[in-house]
């Protein structure tokens, strides 16, 4: 099936949604997701951030949609017309929609330990108002230990219900899920019990903004102070991949997460031995420094590898006497 | 060749006359212009005692500043740190317990916080990022010490007094 977004034709499989067509794509014009996710079953429909407009519904039938659509569940048709950051009424919508998601978000970045790798964070930057309309009360919640690994912060959750799919389809039997109905609705575990399966961690990877938390990493540093390295191990669990991105303070391990791909969602899970128990690096072997994006903030105020500026490049007497800045592994 | 700037001057030297020769009267009138000086207001000041007035934007040694109840306001973000261009800034961050709400604004505090005033080049980027509205670069000039460790300033010398005391 042939479909065009924001003018750049791509050939897809029928059944693929408009949003991964897009990421085939790559590049800017694929749309944001806070809900979706695209290693857990079900998920997507819920945040409405990936709204894009359809000029052109198919060959078939050349009307396009009245209303935006999501496009981590509408699927493509042959001939579709898809329009995402070249329409007005898009970034319109999705400024709206990252208000809406920052109606209740407490906006405690400075000490949340998700700032620097949080995809709300991006959105409201990108996408968002300086200022917010809001006037009322915002709701609040007590924090909740989930067993002594994981930390709920409701207030700051956005309900993606990502976590709960993971419960659903990486743990055996699920115990927390989502009460309540409507604004009043709110991640809980029953009488708080105790979450104690093999990869509850993953909800803390999946989760986009900093609701769940891990509580062994809690306050110890802000993520872009934080050096990360690829690494993997054995692991005894058959299920666990056991390829991890270990991140660094100095010598030490403070935080173990799984790999995460150009749209923050993890390659492979991981189990909470890999993520909680391994902390040392004898316990793993280093693949090396893991890549990050120029504009991330983890990358910010670090001195990169020193690139020839093109004088150097022309000039072989430079280039003979700047040979040892050039070949400097480490950053300076 | 023309200069652009116009400003060139060319000097030449001229034989002396018979009153720049004589040399006393030139000595007289030096010694007035020095003599004219004992009277007039003078321009240096001696100045660990004295102390000129600064300028409105003066940056000079950082504050960290409690809010209206008292509470420390920062929340050891680690913004200031980042943004610092000589990295200057350090610190460990540490959770509020329960019964000291009276000390902490938000639930995550600085429990160490250090300047190397040594490293530091007061261009009061740290001022700029902190959301919190915590450092302030409104203090004096750095004190001269004898030993390097002493230009490390923890939190005992940073964070403002409070009010009521």
């Amino acid at each position: 099936m042939k479909v065009t977004i924001d003018g750049f034709p791509i050939e897809v499989e029928a059944g693929t949604t408009i949003l991964n067509a897009a990421r085939l794509i790559g590049g800017d014009i694929v749309p944001p997701a806070m809900c979706y996710y695209s290693k857990l079953e079900g998920s997507g429909g819920k945040c409405r951030t990936c709204l894009v407009q359809v000029t052109k519904g198919s060959d078939k039938d050349p009307r396009p949609m009245p209303k935006l659509i999501a496009s981590c569940r509408t699927t493509v048709m042959d001939g579709m017309e898809v329009k995402n950051i070249t329409s007005p009424e898009v970034i319109e919508a999705r400024k709206g929609v990252v208000e809406m998601l920052l109606i209740n978000h407490p906006l405690d970045c400075p000490v949340c330990d998700q700032a620097g790798e949080c995809h709300l964070q991006d959105l409201g930057y990108e996408h968002g108002a300086a200022k917010t309309r809001y006037e009322f009360d915002r709701r609040t919640f007590e924090r909740i230990d989930i067993g002594d690994k994981i930390q709920l912060h409701m207030t700051r959750c956005i309900l993606c219900y990502r976590c709960v799919f993971v419960a659903d389809q990486i743990t055996d039997h699920r115990i927390h899920g989502i009460l309540n109905r409507g604004d009043h609705s709110e991640i809980s575990t029953y009488i708080q019990k105790a979450v104690d399966n093999d990869f509850s961690g993953n909800v803390i990877d999946v989760c986009p903004v900093g609701a769940l938390t891990d509580r062994t990493f809690r306050f110890k540093n802000r993520v872009w102070f934080t050096k990360p390295v690829e690494a993997h191990r054995e692991c005894e669990n058959p299920k666990c991949c056991g390829k991890v991105t270990l991140w660094y303070k100095g010598e030490d391990v403070i935080r173990v997460t799984a790999r995460k791909d150009e749209y923050g969602e993890a390659e492979e899970f991981i189990c909470n031995t890999c993520r909680f128990d391994k902390k040392k690096t004898s316990d793993w072997v280093i693949e090396g420094p893991r890549k990050v994006s120029h504009k991330s903030v983890i990358s910010s105020n670090h001195y990169d590898t020193l690139k020839p500026l093109p004088v150097v490049k022309q000039n072989l007497v430079l280039q003979e006497a700047n040979k040892e800045q050039f070949e400097r592994e480490t950053r300076l | 060749m023309e200069s652009l700037s116009n400003k060139k001057k060319q000097l030449t030297v001229k034989p002396l006359n018979f009153w720049e020769r004589a040399y006393l009267p030139a000595i007289v009138h030096g010694l007035s212009i020095t003599m004219s000086h004992f009277f007039k207001k003078p321009v240096t000041i001696a100045y660990p005692d004295e102390k000129r007035e600064f300028s409105e934007n003066f940056r000079g040694m950082h504050s960290l500043k409690r809010d209206e109840n008292g509470k420390e306001r920062c929340t050891a973000c680690g913004l200031c740190a980042l943004s610092c261009p000589a990295e200057a800034i350090t610190m460990t961050a540490a959770e509020r317990q329960k019964g000291e709400e009276h000390l902490y604004r938000e639930e995550k505090y600085a429990a160490v916080y250090e300047i190397n005033m040594l490293r530091c080049i007061f261009c009061g980027l740290c001022e700029e990022a902190c959301p919190k509205e915590a450092i302030y670069l409104d203090g004096d000039i750095v004190p001269s010490d004898y030993l390097r460790k002493d230009f490390i300033y923890g939190k005992d010398k940073l964070v403002e007094a409070p009010l009521n005391q």
